[in-house]
């Protein structure tokens, strides 16, 4: 009797539905932050802190642009990868990232411009939470497809690559359906 | 398939040194999370007599009253995220592979690093006793105002070490639910539907997809929380216009289906250890697994009615308490199940089986007091009061507990490969059957009385049940010593288990015991009926009796 190789059961397949799964789970802390911002903002007597007048919308209307246009960009390097096309991969996956790293930038400059901090009652604390917790996860899509466009230069790794970047872009475009939702919320929802 | 080829090869390594580091086989970390969890048990339980001690008499004479907070805050705590939810991890990762024919988990990486965050939490739960000020003291729940009150000014207090701990073991816990899901939808043998998947699987994808659901809502509004604490937010803060009652929303959120995430579980281990011992089939199998996602969607819409007395609006209390009361359907569809199952069977009355017997009747008294505490006049009325403590020991120990009990004398030689001894087992059993019930029967008219929780010292007509149920959690206490004993002389030179000493029927009896490293190996059998086909002689798999021969044989020879 001879024993049995050990069997490899991170298989590609389960490693796309764990993910599907852990974004269903991140849109529930969404969930929770959102319903409380909702929740806070309705019952509260005072919701702007004193000597604010509420937030300029044109600067983040342009992050909300550009982080739309970045959800077609993957889409097309995505297309790209499934034709085999590698450059046009690269080029329209770079495309995305510069995109993501400009939201960034866009919304340090609104965070720097701000007449409120974390701490000005309960409108800056659940301002900076919201804003800080997408741009975390901004931040973080960024990162994984700099990893992508690494290993997308490792030809051994393609296949593998490939599995990363179906999910990179799973993550970017639920990144991007939570920033509609909190635009909406901050930044249209802005009277009671 | 041929039977030359079975059964697989022995697990290579067996020390027991492999405990003791980072290993991805599921069946080495099943056991790492219950010896972790039961450590934590001694340590929880130790805090539950001190408690018992103090309210032996009336007055607050044991212990000062903050440390006595304290110690009811981290009883809660341990018990909860430290024992019972590694605990069924554990079992999960015992069961779920072998049960389905898997190899191991779909992740065994992040597998292995989910349970070594569990010892990481675990040290700051219990360092939080060595800083100063003493552990965090607002009750397991943490409500603010009490919890963000921080009077010693310290950036590391007890409070925020249990923030910290509990975001950290939301975090291990959905890990591990992102792994159990994936390796239940993915990962069955051929020829096993979902309806012929063991009810256990069942029972632990519904338990598992609650976690995902519910646990991100905890661990957000416990981040929120941890910055009142801590960095000066108003979140909770009224005078910020932050509202206290968000928190509670956020908490019940989950720690209402938290309850069911330990259930279920527990259900399906009835589900599995009924038929073996009463040698019949599963009855009512199919409802039995739909019940459990009907336990799902309701569970997700009961949180309210902890918050009854909170200040929430007329129309959500009458909400709430139906939902609620809808939740004794579903539950009572598995009840009558079990019932039908030992109904005219023939019954063996094992440790295991006794276990499950007595974990049933505990549950039946929880249920109907569940129901009482759904009606919001009778909640508002004993809210607060030791009947809610009577209540979820009910569910928690005389139910949960013992069906884990059940499940550990159960797999034990599987998993282990040695016999336990039913002489203590069956004293394991009698000790915590009366103990439990004499140490939790007394807070229902205790709480019906009027005695508050939370206090120390309580009026001398209170006296008579207090001391009734101070005797009980001694012999509560005392009943883990033939446990602990009996799991270690059996680990240490209990006879060797065969590979099926129960005759039971499932995926998880037709390895060897104790398994090799994975499991089936590449000879995963095709499943061709449900597990329940007892006193049918219904084969559950191809090639069943060439298998079975097989391991006779090579424990023959062994």
């Amino acid at each position: 009797m001879t024993a049995t190789p050990h069997l490899n059961t991170e298989h590609p397949k389960h490693n796309l539905t764990g993910f599907i799964i852990f974004l269903c789970s991140e849109s529930v802390i969404f969930l929770a932050f959102f319903s409380g911002f909702a929740l806070l903002k309705t019952a509260a007597l005072n919701w702007l802190p004193p000597g604010v007048e509420g937030l300029e919308w044109r600067t983040p209307l342009l992050n909300t642009v550009v982080l739309i246009s970045s959800s077609g960009t993957i889409w097309l390097a995505e297309r790209c990868m499934s034709k085999g096309n590698l450059v046009g991969f690269r080029a329209f996956w770079l495309l995305t990232m510069a995109l993501g790293a400009y939201f960034l930038y866009g919304q340090a400059v609104e965070w720097g411009g701000l007449q409120f901090g974390f701490t000005s009652g309960v409108f800056g604390g659940t301002f900076y939470l919201l804003t800080g917790f997408h741009g975390l996860h901004v931040a973080t899509g960024v990162f994984l497809m700099g990893l992508m466009l690494v290993k997308s230069f490792i030809p051994q790794n393609y296949a593998g690559g490939e599995q990363g970047v179906q999910a990179t872009s799973l993550f970017w475009h639920f990144v991007d359906v939570i920033w509609i939702i909190l635009f909406v919320l901050l930044y249209v929802w802005q009277r009671s | 398939m041929t039977s030359a080829t079975f059964p697989p090869s022995p697990p290579e390594n067996t020390s027991w040194s492999r405990y003791f580091g980072f290993n991805t086989d599921a069946k080495v970390i099943g056991i790492q999370y219950i010896v972790t969890a039961f450590f934590f048990f001694l340590i929880g339980g130790l805090l539950a007599m001190i408690i018992r001690g103090e309210l032996i008499t009336p007055p607050a004479d044991l212990v000062d009253r903050t440390v006595y907070n304290g110690i009811y805050t981290m009883h809660g705590t341990i018990m909860l995220f430290l024992f019972i939810f590694p605990v069924l991890n554990g079992l999960n990762n015992l069961l779920i592979p072998t049960m389905i024919g898997a190899p191991d988990m779909a992740f065994p990486r992040l597998n292995a690093v989910a349970f070594w965050l569990v010892p990481i939490f675990g040290a700051l739960l219990i360092g939080s006793f060595f800083v100063p000020g003493g552990p965090a003291y607002s009750g397991w729940w943490s409500y603010p105002p009490v919890s963000t009150q921080n009077p010693l000014g310290h950036f590391i207090n007890g409070q925020g070490l249990w923030i910290t701990a509990v975001a950290l073991s939301g975090v291990s816990s959905i890990m591990g639910a992102i792994n159990f899901v994936t390796t239940i939808l993915r990962m069955r043998a051929p020829g096993m539907g979902f309806f012929r998947m063991p009810v256990y699987c069942w029972t632990a994808l519904a338990a598992q997809s609650l976690q995902l659901i519910g646990l991100p809502a905890l661990t957000g509004g416990a981040v929120m929380l941890l910055m009142d604490l801590s960095f000066g937010t108003s979140f909770y803060q009224p005078e910020g216009g932050g509202d206290p009652v968000l928190y509670q929303h956020f908490f019940w959120f989950y720690s209402h289906p938290a309850v069911y995430v330990i259930i279920l579980p527990v259900f399906g281990i009835f589900s599995e250890l009924f038929p073996v011992y009463s040698r019949k089939p599963l009855f009512g199998y199919v409802y039995v697994c739909l019940a459990s996602f009907i336990i799902v969607a309701l569970g997700l819409v009961v949180w309210v009615h902890h918050m009854f007395p909170s200040g929430v609006a007329q129309w959500m209390r009458n909400f709430f308490m139906f939902s609620t009361m809808l939740i004794a359907v579903p539950t009572g569809v598995k009840v009558f199940a079990w019932l039908g199952t030992i109904w005219r069977g023939k019954l063996r009355l094992t440790t295991p089986m006794l276990f499950c017997l007595g974990g049933l009747f505990n549950f039946v008294f929880a249920g109907i007091t569940g129901i009482m505490l759904a009606t919001v006049p009778v909640d508002i009325h004993v809210s607060n009061t030791y009947f809610v403590v009577g209540h979820f020991h009910y569910v928690i120990y005389g139910a949960a507990v013992m069906g884990i009990f059940a499940a550990i004398y159960h797999w034990f030689p599987k998993f282990i490969g040695r016999m336990p001894y039913e002489g203590l087992g069956k004293l394991h059993f009698l000790l915590t059957f009366i103990g439990a019930n004499l140490n939790f029967l007394p807070m229902h008219p205790l709480g019906l009385m009027g005695m508050p929780r939370r206090v120390s010292s309580y009026d001398p007509e209170f006296a008579f049940w207090n001391v009734l149920a101070s005797l009980g959690a001694f012999l509560l206490g005392v009943s883990i010593i033939p446990f602990l004993l009996n799991m270690v002389s059996a680990w240490v030179r209990g006879p060797k288990a065969p590979h099926n000493p129960w005759n039971a029927i499932g995926l998880e009896w037709l390895l060897p015991s104790p398994p090799p490293e994975d499991n089936f190996g590449e000879h995963v059998p095709t499943v061709i009926s449900r597990p329940y086909g007892y006193g049918t002689g219904e084969p559950l798999v191809e090639h069943q009796a060439e298998i079975e021969n097989q391991l006779t044989l090579e424990e023959a020879r062994a």
